[in-house]
C-alpha cells in the first residue's frame, strides 16, 4: 500500500504540473479489482470482426467479380454509382489514378486506399449503409472483388478468397508515411514570433463573402420557424396513431435514403410525400429507374396492396428497379410503415 | 411572443440612440451618454414585475431562456450527402468561459445516433490479454474514476478553409470543437483488469453504432491518460456524444474518441482501418500522405467579434475575446493583432488553465471606428506558436483537409460588420 502511495506521489510530481495539489490518479490494484466476467469464445467470435492488412481476422470464404457486380448494383450503386463514380456527395470508390499530387486529388479505393483488408473490413462492418453487418462473408468477398475489378486491380475472372487475398495489393500502399510533424514542423513553429512591424504591407487577399456558401443567418431561420408553427394545420384524420408510431420506427430503415414530411426532398431515393394513392414514379425531379417509370406508365398506383408487395420484395415485385433495400420481413412492419407513410406524407 | 419581440426591439432602439453619445470626451474626463427622455422600461411597470411566473417543477429539466433560442448547433448542408453521416458545429460566438454546455457540443456521426439502453450495453476487452473480459455498466461504475477537462477537436475543424476563406462565422470555421469535464474510468485500469500481454503494442476501440467505428491507438497512450467516460459536465453523456460510454483520448483528434464504445481489442500491430487510411490521413503536395497524425496542434480563434457576432456598439471601449487550445499542454499566452499581423499585443488569459483543455483570452481596447484585421496567435506550454495559414500551406500544400490550425483573420469594417478574409 505504501509502495502505491509513493508511486502516485512520483507521478503527481512529474505529470500533473498544472493540476491542483490534491489531484491523484485513480489507483491500480495488484491483480485487478475482480470486476467483470470472462468473455465466452462465442461472444468474442460475434464481436471480434476486425481485419488487418496481414489478413488476420479474415474468415474462410470466397466471392467472384460477377457475383460482386450483381450485389454491388443492388446494394451499393444507389449511393456509389454503378461503376463507383458516386452519386452526389457520396464517396467515390473507383478511378482517380494519378491525381494525388494534382490540384483536385480524387481519393478512391484504387487511387488512395493502401490495403484491401480495409475494404473488406469496412464493407463488412458498416455497409450497406443503413443495413450494416447483414452481408454474408462470401458476399463481402464478392463485393470487394468487384471493387478491385472496378479499379483495374484484378481481371473479371478473379475470385477473392481468404487464400487469394495475399496475392493482390493496392497501388498506393507505399504512399503513406508516419506523422513527422515533430521533425518537420515543430522546430519551425517553435520560435519566438515577431511582435511589431512584422510586415511591410498587409492587405486582404481573399474574402469569404465572394463565395457566399455560409448557411443562412439566424434571423431568417427564426422567422421561418415561427411561420411554420403558425401555419401548422390541424392533424388530419388518418390511420391509427399507434400503428403510425410503430411505422415511424420501421421507417428508420428507409430514412437513410428517403425523406418524408414537411420539407422532405429527394435524396438517394425520392421524397415520399403524397406517395400513397398516387401513380408510381411521379415525384418531381427524381430520376427513376426505367423499370419504375414503366410501372408508372402502365398505370400502377401505390396503394396498400402494391406498397405491401413492393416493401416485402422490392426486387421481385418490380424487376430491375434500383432501390437498394432487401425488403421488410414482417407483415406487421409493412402495415405499420405504410400507415406511417400515409400519415407523415399526407399532402 | 410577438409582444416580447416588440420589447426587445424597442430596447435595441433605445440603446442605439444612447450609443451615439457614448465615448464623448471633454477635458480628459469621460462623459456618459444622456437620455432625452426617461426609459419606459424603468418608469413603467413591466409584466414580469407584476405577475407570477412558473413554479418549481414546471421545468424539471431546465432549458435556456426563450430569448436564447438562436444559440444552437448548426449544420452546413452542402458539406455532406446526408445528415446521418455528417457534422454540425458548436456556436462558439455565443459562448463564454471554457466549458461547452452539453446541448451545444458539436455532433459528428457516421451512421446516426445510436440509442442504447445502458442496461443492454456491454464493453468487451479481447485480443492479447490474459483474460478476455465483459463489463456491464454496473461493473464499470465500481472502478475508481477520475474527473478531467479536455477539448475534443475534429481533425477536420477548419478543413474547409485550406484553400482560402470560405465560411463566414467562427461556428462554421472553428466549431468542430467542444470542451467538457469528463468523469470516467482510466482505460489503464480496464486493461490491467484483463492483463495485457507483453507482445501488445496497440489497442482498437470499436463503437456499437451502425458504423462500428474503429481506430488504432498505441498502447502507451491507452495506458497513459485515456478514459472510458460515463459523464460529461456532471451528467450522463448525451446520446449524441456516445451514451452510455465513450473513449476520451486527450489532445488527440476527435475521430479517435470512439462513441458508444463496445469493445477494446489489444493487438501487436495497427489495423489500418478506413478511418485511419481513406480518412484522417493528410495528403501532402507531392501526393504522399501522413498517417497517424493524432496530436492536435495549438490553435486559437477570436469568437467575438466574428462574422456572426459583429460589433454593434460603434467606437469606444471594445472587448475582443476568443479561445485557444493545444493537444500538447496548456496555453500560457495568446497574442492578438488588430492590423492583420503587423503588430501584436499580449492578450489577458482568464479562467482555469488545464492540460489539453480550452483556454479563454480577452483583449480590451478603445476602437476608433477604423477598419480592423483581427487575428489571434496561441503559444502552448511546449513553446509551439500557432503558424499562419501561409506557413502551413508552404509545408503541406493545399490538399490536406485535416489539421488546419492556421491563424484566422476577421476583417471588421467601419460599421462593425465582420468578414472571414485572408491577408498577405
Amino acid at each position: 500500500m505504501k509502495k502505491i502511495a509513493i508511486a502516485a506521489g512520483a507521478l503527481l510530481a512529474t505529470t500533473c504540473v498544472h493540476a491542483i495539489a490534491q489531484e491523484m490518479p485513480a489507483p491500480s490494484r495488484e491483480g485487478g479489482y475482480g470486476l467483470g466476467r470472462a468473455a465466452l469464445p462465442e461472444e468474442i467470435a460475434a464481436w471480434d470482426i476486425d481485419i488487418r492488412p496481414d489478413g488476420q481476422g479474415l474468415p474462410v470464404g470466397s466471392g467472384d467479380v460477377w457475383t460482386g457486380e450483381e450485389l454491388y448494383v443492388t446494394l451499393c450503386s444507389s449511393c456509389h454509382g454503378d461503376f463507383g463514380e458516386a452519386v452526389g456527395r457520396w464517396p467515390m470508390l473507383s478511378g482517380g489514378f494519378g491525381t494525388l499530387d494534382a490540384e483536385d486529388p480524387v481519393k478512391t479505393v484504387g487511387s488512395y486506399w493502401p490495403y484491401i483488408s480495409t475494404v473488406w473490413d469496412y464493407v463488412h462492418r458498416a455497409m450497406p449503409y443503413g443495413a450494416a453487418q447483414t452481408l454474408t462473408d462470401d458476399e463481402v468477398y464478392a463485393i470487394t472483388a468487384y471493387l478491385l475489378y472496378l479499379n483495374n486491380v484484378v481481371d473479371d475472372d478473379f475470385e477473392l478468397s481468404n487464400e487469394t487475398f495475399a496475392e493482390v495489393a493496392l497501388t498506393n500502399e507505399g504512399g503513406f508515411f508516419m506523422d513527422d510533424r515533430d521533425d518537420v514542423e515543430i522546430p519551425e513553429f517553435s520560435q519566438e514570433p515577431c511582435m511589431s512591424d512584422c510586415a511591410e504591407n498587409i492587405e486582404i487577399t481573399m474574402r469569404a463573402a465572394v463565395l457566399d456558401v455560409t448557411p443562412e443567418t439566424e434571423e431568417e431561420t427564426v422567422e421561418q420557424a415561427a411561420v411554420t408553427e403558425e401555419d401548422a394545420p390541424e392533424a388530419p384524420a388518418g390511420p391509427d396513431p399507434a400503428l403510425v408510431a410503430a411505422g415511424e420506427t420501421v421507417f428508420r430503415a428507409c430514412a437513410a435514403c428517403h425523406q418524408i414530411g414537411e420539407g422532405a426532398r429527394n435524396r438517394v431515393g425520392p421524397h415520399l410525400n403524397g406517395i400513397h394513392g398516387n401513380s408510381v414514379a411521379v415525384v418531381e425531379g427524381f430520376r427513376y429507374s426505367p423499370a419504375l417509370r414503366e410501372a408508372g406508365e402502365s398505370g400502377m398506383v401505390w396503394d396498400d396492396e402494391t406498397l405491401a408487395a413492393y416493401l416485402a420484395d422490392p426486387r421481385g415485385f418490380i424487376r430491375g428497379n434500383r432501390m437498394a433495400f432487401q425488403g421488410l420481413r414482417s407483415d406487421e412492419d409493412i402495415v405499420a410503415v405504410i400507415a406511417y407513410m400515409q400519415s407523415a406524407g399526407a399532402e | 411572443m410577438s409582444e416580447d419581440r416588440e420589447f426587445s426591439s424597442s430596447r435595441r432602439r433605445f440603446l442605439g440612440g444612447a450609443a451615439v453619445a457614448t465615448g464623448a470626451l471633454a477635458t480628459g474626463k469621460l462623459v456618459h451618454a444622456q437620455a432625452a427622455s426617461p426609459d419606459p422600461l424603468i418608469t413603467e411597470l413591466q409584466p414580469w414585475q407584476q405577475y407570477l411566473g412558473d413554479g418549481v417543477d414546471a421545468r424539471p429539466y431546465g432549458m435556456p431562456s426563450q430569448y436564447e433560442a438562436h444559440v444552437v448547433r448548426r449544420n452546413v448542408e452542402w458539406l455532406t450527402a446526408d445528415t446521418v453521416s455528417s457534422v454540425n458545429f458548436t456556436p462558439l460566438h455565443e459562448m463564454e468561459g471554457i466549458i461547452t454546455p452539453n446541448g451545444l457540443a458539436f455532433e459528428r456521426h457516421h451512421s446516426g445516433i445510436a440509442e442504447i439502453d445502458p442496461g443492454l450495453h456491454r464493453l468487451m476487452i479481447n485480443g492479447l490479454v490474459d483474460t478476455p473480459l465483459v463489463f456491464t455498466m454496473e461493473d464499470l461504475m465500481r472502478f475508481p474514476r477520475e474527473n478531467r477537462t479536455y477539448f475534443l477537436e475534429c481533425a477536420a475543424n477548419t478543413g474547409m478553409e485550406w484553400r482560402g476563406a470560405q465560411l463566414n462565422g467562427c461556428q462554421f470555421t472553428h466549431g468542430m470543437i467542444h470542451n467538457v469535464v469528463y468523469t470516467g474510468v482510466p482505460l489503464r485500469l480496464l486493461l490491467e483488469e484483463a492483463g495485457v500481454k507483453t507482445s501488445a503494442a496497440w489497442v482498437l476501440p470499436e463503437g456499437a453504432d451502425a458504423s462500428a467505428m474503429t481506430r488504432s491507438i498505441p498502447l502507451d497512450k491507452a495506458l497513459d491518460d485515456c478514459l472510458v467516460a460515463t459523464h460529461m459536465n456532471g451528467e450522463r453523456l448525451r446520446p449524441e456524444q456516445g451514451y452510455p460510454i465513450r473513449l476520451v483520448v486527450p489532445g488527440w483528434e476527435g475521430n479517435m474518441w470512439v462513441k458508444w464504445l463496445r469493445r477494446i481489442e489489444v493487438g501487436d500491430q495497427p489495423w489500418h482501418h478506413r478511418e485511419e487510411t481513406s480518412k484522417y490521413t493528410d495528403l501532402l503536395e507531392d501526393g504522399n500522405a501522413r498517417r497517424f497524425t493524432w496530436v492536435m496542434d495549438a490553435k486559437s480563434v477570436i469568437t467575438n467579434p466574428s462574422p456572426q457576432a459583429p460589433v454593434t456598439h460603434g467606437p469606444g471601449p471594445t472587448v475582443i475575446t476568443g479561445v485557444a487550445w493545444s493537444g500538447r499542454g496548456t496555453i500560457p499566452r495568446v497574442d492578438v493583432s488588430l492590423d492583420g499581423g503587423m503588430n501584436w499585443h499580449v492578450a489577458r488569459m482568464s479562467g482555469p488553465s488545464l492540460d489539453k483543455s480550452m483556454h479563454r483570452f480577452y483583449y480590451e481596447f478603445d476602437w476608433d471606428g477604423a477598419p480592423l484585421l483581427l487575428q489571434s496567435r496561441a503559444h502552448d506550454s511546449t513553446g509551439y506558436v500557432q503558424p499562419t495559414k501561409e506557413m502551413l500551406r508552404q509545408l503541406r500544400g493545399e490538399n490536406s483537409i485535416y489539421h488546419n490550425n492556421g491563424i484566422q483573420t476577421w476583417a471588421i469594417d467601419e460599421t462593425g460588420r465582420a468578414e472571414n478574409v485572408e491577408v498577405g
